[in-house]
């Protein structure tokens, strides 16, 4: 194996695992559930690529110039599902947060929630801030 | 050098499987823990694929893609079945 890929991969392999890290870090860091979904989806998944990038130039190095390509059927699955996962993730914490809000749509009672009881918005009466003080209350 | 970044690699890995294995024990939602049930699999993923660089064997890609699969599919069940009390209505 020469130097350079060598090289290459090391690096592909530890910035692939610093992004691992830093989406596990996000997880357990963040305050909200709607803010901790970012990080795994986006910078695990990253990470992982990478890690399957250094796995693929690695093991077509091993074999002498052919391709290796058992890691892009990996990096395909993950790239696509990942999104998927995490879209219906999110629904289904909208869902849950939804009913302890009282009345409203879903879509309008979970964006609500998502702004905190800072906002003061104009149709926000005393209820209504109450609601948003217990909904918070609720969530962490 | 590429042993070096392996062990750095396993290292990282590792710690963070420690942080998902806190956010599973101690989330405070039921979507906290299957999201960390799902990130525990995508870094298990990361984990086979840095075990099989070490080790210098392809076998761990099925493995792998295996267990992509069954993640995926795990967490879509658990989430139809949060937002539908049912999974096969």
């Amino acid at each position: 194996m020469s130097s350079a890929s060598e090289a290459l991969v090391a690096g592909l392999l530890v910035i692939g695992a610093l992004f691992v890290l830093l989406g596990a870090i996000g997880l357990a860091r963040l305050p909200d559930f709607l803010t901790r979904l970012h990080a795994p989806t986006k910078a695990t998944t990253l990470g992982v690529g990478s890690l399957l990038l250094a796995s693929a130039i690695h093991f077509s190095d091993l074999a002498g110039g052919r391709i290796s390509l058992h890691e892009l059927a990996v990096a395909c699955f993950l790239f696509v599902t990942a999104p998927v996962s995490a879209h219906l993730l999110a629904k289904a914490a909208l869902h849950r947060s939804t009913p302890a809000t009282g009345s409203g749509t879903p879509g309008g009672a979970g964006r609500e929630a998502e702004q905190g009881p800072s906002t003061g918005a104009p149709p926000a009466s005393a209820s209504g801030a109450g609601r948003l003080a217990d909904n918070d209350v609720a969530r962490t | 050098m590429l042993n070096t970044a392996l062990e750095i690699a396993f290292w990282l890995i590792g710690a963070a499987l420690a942080l998902n294995l806190i956010r599973l024990l101690r989330g405070p939602d039921l979507t906290d823990r299957i999201l960390a049930l799902d990130t525990l699999g995508i870094n298990l993923i990361a984990l086979l694929i840095v075990h099989g660089m070490a080790t210098g064997s392809a076998a761990g890609f099925e493995v792998a893609l295996l267990l992509a699969l069954l993640g995926f599919v795990a967490t879509v069940a658990l989430c139809k079945f949060l937002l539908r009390g049912d999974l096969i209505e």
